[in-house]
């Protein structure tokens, strides 16, 4: 029993975290390739800015000598949204839609992103120097472990007060975007504007106001990708290109395009990393006296050594490429 | 070559005799080394943006890929993996690689003897498996023994031009495969597939220690021409025999460039270049004429990608040391594009130019933010905030932030670059 509890630990708690980070990000990104065709390479350090964003503002709140019985990392949270969400809008305001009133091609907008995501990184570390940091300062992380002796394990089952905090938060993000797309006026323009831009402007949908949105939700949901991320390891500056392959490869495996591709994607490629770097020989133990010998002493059952992880998602983006180009689910093409 | 490009070249020669008469010679010789090796780089960027529209970021990757082939073709022979049992087990490994390929194959092709092709998919899927399974066995205990015994597989002994050929070679077949796997899709999908490739050669590079040392590094990787050191026993003092090391160098990486130049413009005004031009600017009517397009693009994407390696093995037998861990994508990738995106995207000269220029630039900044730095802190010490904690740390972040500017400025306000695209006509 004691197997499955540290299978249920490693893989099941551990994915479903790397899971909800991966699409929250994912959704970003294929909302603002719905919009805009382009492939916004600066959405990590998007995630990272909005992370010190929410870090700077519980720093705020625990100098306020303010407590609360939530973990402040999440309670700063609608703060820090907001204010990235701004942030985002200033930088299409400044950066892209300069380029894009020039009549410039997507591949022209996806280099400019390029170049924000390096001003990005500068400025981020310039701020807060490139260590690693914790929001968990003033406070201490609450571990919940649940008793497994009934059904015979001895040890818990181990989740952190954040990672509760995620999922429910994800779980209400993902069904309010839901009823966004689906059910209000702008959500469904949004949605018509990704099919068809110029059907859309041409039957009086505000397409300015439009990607106004696209970069609220995108700014935003990229601070909450950031800081869960943040709050379940620790903050480090240098995120970008560590995170944004995963986050790709999550867009285009769903298809890119597709908001719910997007969410399938990040949990697929999440589950897909913490299964391939899971060590099998846990399962071989029990059964040792029964098996050759080269299989049970074994160490290392992995499907891919840990430092390998980065190529997982990798492996998966380029058989999705290879046998179904458009993604899971059928997804747009410029 | 019009006015625009001599005025422009003249304009660098004089930042070089500038930077020579203010750094020193020997900084001047150093910089333009590794600005003209940049610029081989650069050019073969230009060969895949500038001529093929293909959007490559995986040129790190294409760099440390001829930078392990000149260290494990030109250092010499390691003895010790030759003399213990090392050898035999990198064959197994080899041999069981080869077994899985075999597998594979039969069961890409198990649809010729009647197996129904749903059944194909699980096979392949089966094989792929068992065959990397099989694999790992293999090579999981050869690799422990070799980093365990000796170190590593060390090089050939081969002179240095076989490993800058070596580079060249390994980076095409690298880009053929990265190619065929992700040309034809749309641009996006290829910045995305090749940043991804990029990370994963690092990855590779970077833990499989019997091949490259990994982070213990290669060094020192022999040069072409003498060292400083050889002038130096022969009585040249310290100061010219790094002049003429490093001259001697320049001339070679020089050559190369030149040469690469001229092959390269020769093309580009023949009929392949105007085949290039059209499948760029209308694959689709480039298709209709009788083109093979990808076939074309995958071509332009393994010529650009051997200048590349060409590039990074001559950087790291430049540099003396091959380190896997030294190799970012910002120092690699990006700066690279800076300078296609500054010197002119289409335009020879202008690539090579922008190598040359950005580089300099670049090198140069280190000083300059650190002395600005250094007045920022004096000014906030005396407005009594206290003096700026991690100077040295912060003004290199302040390059990160330019470098990124400077993408997005030439993109608003020049985006032709420098030295635009000389459209001929052909009346």
């Amino acid at each position: 029993m004691d197997e499955l509890i540290f299978f249920i630990n490693k893989v099941i708690v551990a994915g479903t975290v790397l899971g909800s980070i991966y699409a929250l990000g994912a959704v970003g990104v294929t909302l603002i390739f719905g919009i805009l065709r382009f492939a916004h390479f600066a959405h990590g350090d998007m995630m990272t800015l909005g992370a010190f964003i929410a870090y700077v503002l519980v720093g705020a709140f625990a100098a306020l000598g303010i407590h609360l019985p939530i973990p402040l990392g999440v309670a700063v949270l609608p703060f820090a949204m907001a204010l990235t969400a701004v942030a985002a809008l200033g930088l299409d305001r400044g950066f892209y839609a300069p380029l894009r009133r020039m009549g410039a091609q997507p591949i022209t907008l996806l280099i400019a992103s390029i170049g924000v995501t390096l001003m990005l990184q500068g400025l981020v570390r310039l701020f807060f120097g490139t260590g690693t940091r914790t929001f968990f300062e003033f406070e201490t992380k609450d571990i919940f472990r649940f008793d497994m002796s009934w059904i015979g394990g001895s040890r818990p089952i181990t989740v952190t007060g954040p990672q509760l905090w995620m999922v429910a938060l994800v779980v209400v993000t993902v069904l309010a975007l839901h009823l966004f797309l689906t059910r209000s006026r702008l959500g469904k323009g949004m949605r018509a504007m990704s099919d068809n831009p110029d059907l859309a402007q041409v039957s009086g949908i505000n397409t300015a106001l439009v990607v106004r949105v696209t970069w609220t939700i995108a700014g935003a949901l990229a601070c909450m990708a950031g800081t869960m991320l943040a709050l379940d390891v620790s903050l480090k500056p240098d995120l970008a290109f560590n995170i944004i392959l995963p986050v790709f490869a999550a867009a285009v495996v769903g298809g890119l395009g597709q908001t719910y591709g997007a969410i399938a994607g990040g949990f697929l490629v999440g589950f897909a990393e913490t299964l391939a770097v899971f060590d099998w020989a846990v399962f071989v133990r029990p059964f040792r006296e029964h098996l050759p010998d080269w299989l049970a002493t074994a160490s290392g059952l992995s499907l891919v050594p840990t430092e390998y992880k980065l190529t997982v998602a990798f492996v998966i983006l380029v058989i999705v490429l290879l046998a179904r180009p458009t993604g899971i689910f059928k997804g747009l093409s410029t | 070559m019009s006015r625009r490009v001599a005025l422009a070249y003249l304009g660098l020669a004089v930042l070089v005799v500038v930077i020579a008469m203010t750094r020193g010679v020997s900084t001047a010789m150093l910089l333009a080394a590794i600005s003209s090796i940049y610029a081989l780089v650069a050019l073969g960027l230009n060969i895949q943006f500038g001529y093929g529209g293909l959007f490559n970021l995986a040129i790190m990757g294409l760099m440390m890929i001829g930078g392990m082939a000149v260290s494990n073709i030109s250092m010499p022979v390691n003895a010790a993996f030759w003399a213990s049992d090392g050898p035999l087990l990198l064959g197994r490994a080899i041999g069981a690689a080869l077994a899985g390929t075999c597998l594979v194959i039969v069961a890409h092709q198990s649809w010729r003897v009647g197996v129904p092709r749903p059944l194909v998919t699980w096979l392949k899927v089966l094989a792929w498996f068992v065959g990397y399974i099989f694999y790992r066995t293999q090579i999981d205990p050869a690799a422990a023994y070799i980093e365990k015994t000796s170190g590593w597989v060390g090089g050939l002994g081969l002179p240095v031009w076989a490993g800058y050929a070596a580079g060249g070679v390994l980076a095409g077949l690298a880009a053929y495969v990265i190619g065929k796997i992700s040309l034809g899709l749309r641009s996006d999908y290829l910045a995305i597939a090749t940043i991804g490739m990029s990370e994963i050669i690092r990855a590779f590079v970077k833990n499989m220690d019997w091949l490259t040392r990994g982070t213990l590094t290669v060094t020192p990787v022999p040069w072409p021409v003498p060292l400083p050191g050889a002038y130096q026993e022969q009585g040249v003092d310290i100061g010219t025999s790094f002049v003429y090391g490093q001259g001697a160098f320049l001339a070679v990486t020089l050559a190369i460039l030149i040469v690469s130049v001229i092959l390269v413009e020769r093309a580009y005004g023949g009929p392949w270049g105007r085949m290039m031009r059209a499948v760029r600017d209308n694959h689709i009517a480039a298709a209709s004429m009788g083109k093979d397009v990808k076939a074309r693009q995958v071509e332009i994407f393994v010529f650009g990608s051997v200048l590349m390696g060409i590039g990074g093995a001559l950087l790291s037998s430049f540099n003396q040391l091959f380190d896997p861990g030294g190799y970012q994508p910002i120092n690699h990738t990006f700066l690279i594009w800076v300078m296609v995106i500054v010197g002119g995207m289409g335009n020879s000269y202008g690539a090579v130019l922008g190598g040359f220029l950005v580089y300099m630039l670049w090198a140069m900044s280190e000083p300059v933010s650190a002395v600005i730095f250094a007045q920022v802190s004096n000014l906030t010490s005396w407005m009594g905030l206290g003096a700026i904690p991690d100077i040295d740390a912060r003004a290199a972040q302040m390059r990160v932030f330019f470098l990124g500017f400077v993408i997005w400025l030439s993109l608003r306000f020049a985006p032709k670059g420098l030295l635009p695209e000389v459209i001929r006509r052909h009346v």
